[in-house]
């Protein structure tokens, strides 16, 4: 008696409050484990009219598949990596799927694989999780949780290489007052593709920053979504893409402030060179009315190396409280700054060394930001190596 | 030895309305260790001879000729003129978001000598220009120009100019905006540039508050696109009482 009296009040408190998904995202389709309630996509849905499905190559079918990427971690004293049920999962608290292919790979992947760092737990090293695809051919669901207890301070880095048609959700649970740092690097062969949901849930008073970097694959979409499990939490999402020709690279990026008191920040930088390079940015923040006090920015900036490139940047901003420390979005995109470069010209800098001076600090600007000294310096080599390849060689 | 001969240049800009003249003819020659001192009211075309001597791109040079110890320096890129001798310090400096000052000086000095400089004396170099700029040690890990206040960008383009130590400089209105200490400070900094053995200067203002400081052996008054006149040090101190109106009349009255 005492109990219903009790989940009744609460019920009516959430409903008023908005706590639960009464009132959703107009551009996010509502959060349901239930395939069937993210039907088969046509391409005009407003969630794909970016992405070329037909190059998903059946991915969104839904095909039942054994088949798992190789992972290679070594993981420190007192944190672990287990498997657990589907249904487990989902009592951690993870966020419901929000589109096809996060709902498939819960629903596929035959249970998920936890990464566990208990409360008040310091690490000092990055734990580095190698997922290694075995060919372009295989189907793989891909199910993960990464748990990271109260007040505890943790680095996990996600590193997807080799190839495959992968699509995985990724629930990243961060306790009262932790301090996590996760990054998703994408640094697949020509022929993967990678449909990800990255899915955050932050605790009361938590930090927690996301880079998602992509380089490689033939379609990469990205989701990173970021919801608060109670006021004080902030989160810092960022993203640095590098699409060549004929890549398409997708980021969508959903913060949805649920409690009041919440931070956000996007921050994704791209740049793209060669025939049917394809980018797209979506961001998204929802202010709901019980979001009070909160502060949010969204930015995305692309840099256009060539012709015959495509860059699409979408900011939204759908706002339900007025009440608020601040929310904004910026969105550019341009070729080279002829005043940037005519400054290091004018200083005895040739157009070459320019062009790498201007693209390196547009990068480095980002990746200084991620907090990983080996991340960084490993990102710093790849975008150097990504720009002698293909945007200096026509000018040597 | 250096001399810079502008002769008869004529400069335009594209409008919307077709291509409109800023410069109609200006011919000035700086030789061998002498500063001049251009003046003239905004819109008189004097920031676009200094860009155009620059090389920057927004500007046609429809006439007349720029040498640098005779070599052409209009046929030359714009990173090739820097290499041959010339500096620009900019009003207004360009953001370069994550490239750090050291990162960029030390490309600068790179490419102005063909080689990298010895890392020990040029950390040494550095920091020396930096604190006699009064700039902060760690004013070298920051973003060029990002976040500068309006007197730091002037300090670092003088700190450029006394590390990089060209052959002629031109001030695009370096004095805009400081205060009296910062307009000290740099003024000291082009003053040890040019009390070096050849070194020209091509001093570009809006006010004579600078010439107190850095006092130039001629003084031209640019009007319209054109210099209207010239003298010696004793011209500055004629404008500083009466102002441009004279000109300014007499281009009306025309």
């Amino acid at each position: 008696m005492t109990t219903t009296l009790t989940d009744a009040a609460r019920e009516n408190l959430e409903a008023g409050l908005e706590v639960k998904h009464q009132i959703t995202s107009h551009l996010n389709p509502p959060p349901s484990y239930d395939v069937a309630d993210h039907p088969l996509p046509v391409g005009r849905e407003e969630i794909w009219r970016f992405t070329p499905i037909k190059r998903l190559r059946g991915l969104l079918d839904g095909e039942a598949s054994d088949a798992e990427l190789t992972w290679d971690t070594t993981l420190p004293d007192g944190v672990s990596l287990t498997r657990i049920s589907t249904d487990e999962a989902r009592e951690l608290g993870e966020l419901a799927p929000n589109d096809r292919p996060s709902a498939l790979a819960v629903a596929l992947a035959g249970g998920a694989r936890l990464l566990d760092v208990p409360a008040e737990t310091e690490l000092d090293e990055p734990v580095v999780l190698r997922l290694t695809g075995q060919g372009a051919d295989d189907l793989v669901w891909g199910h993960v949780v990464l748990r990271v207890g109260a007040f505890s301070k943790a680095t996990i880095v996600l590193v997807h290489t080799g190839s495959a048609r992968y699509a995985a959700t990724t629930s990243v649970l961060v306790g009262d007052g932790a301090q996590v740092n996760v990054v998703s690097l994408q640094d697949w062969d020509d022929d993967a593709v990678h449909l990800g949901r990255d899915a955050i849930l932050v605790g009361r008073d938590a930090t927690v920053r996301h880079t998602s970097v992509s380089f490689g694959g033939d379609v990469v979409r990205m989701h990173a979504n970021v919801e608060y499990a109670a006021p004080g939490g902030e989160a810092e999402l960022l993203g640095l893409y590098f699409a060549d020709a004929g890549q398409h690279l997708e980021h969508r990026l959903f913060a949805d402030h649920n409690q009041p008191r919440t931070k956000s920040n996007v921050v994704y930088k791209g740049a793209l060179q060669g025939q049917g390079a394809h980018t797209v940015w979506i961001g998204n923040v929802l202010i709901r009315k019980v979001a009070e006090g909160i502060e949010t920015y969204e930015e995305n900036r692309n840099l256009v190396l060539t012709d015959g490139c495509q860059a699409d940047s979408v900011p939204n901003l759908e706002i339900e409280t007025g009440e608020i420390e601040g929310a904004g979005h910026a969105s550019a995109t341009a070729r080279f700054d002829d005043e940037q470069l005519f400054y290091l010209r004018s200083r005895g800098v040739s157009e070459k060394e320019a062009r790498r001076l201007v693209l390196h600090g547009f990068f480095q600007d980002l990746i200084r930001k991620v907090g990983v000294p080996e991340i960084e310096e490993r990102l710093t080599t790849t975008v150097e190596a990504e720009l002698a390849k293909n945007v200096l060689k026509d000018l040597v | 030895m250096s001399t810079l001969e502008i002769k008869d240049l004529h400069v335009s800009v594209k409008t919307d309305d077709g291509p409109k003249e800023i410069l109609k003819g200006v011919t000035l020659t700086i030789k061998d260790g002498e500063t001049h001192a251009i003046m003239g009211p905004n819109g008189s075309g004097k920031s676009t001879l200094a860009y155009s001597v620059a090389g920057h791109p927004k500007y046609d040079i429809t006439g007349g000729s720029v040498t640098l110890d005779g070599a052409d320096v209009l046929a030359m890129t714009v990173d090739e003129r820097a290499r041959a001798g010339l500096f620009l310090a900019m009003q207004y400096p360009v953001e370069v978001p994550g490239v750090s000052v050291s990162n960029f000086l030390r490309t600068a000095k790179t490419a102005l000598d063909g080689e990298a400089p010895k890392l020990r004396t040029w950390v040494k170099d550095v920091n020396a220009a930096l604190q006699q700029l009064n700039l902060d040690p760690t004013f070298g890990q920051r973003s060029v120009n990002e976040g500068f206040s309006g007197g730091e960008k002037k300090r670092h383009e003088v700190a450029q100019l006394e590390l990089l130590n060209p052959k002629v400089a031109i001030l695009d209105e370096t004095d805009s905006g400081l205060d009296i200490d910062a307009l000290k400070i740099v003024s000291e900094g082009v003053n040890r540039f040019r009390a070096q053995e050849g070194k020209g200067v091509l001093l570009i203002t809006h006010y004579t508050r600078i010439l107190r400081y850095i006092e130039p052996d001629f003084v031209h008054v640019f009007v319209d696109g054109k210099i209207a006149d010239q003298g010696g040090p004793e011209l500055a101190e004629a404008l500083e009482a009466e102002g441009y109106d004279k000109y300014l009349t007499k281009t009306a009255a025309v």
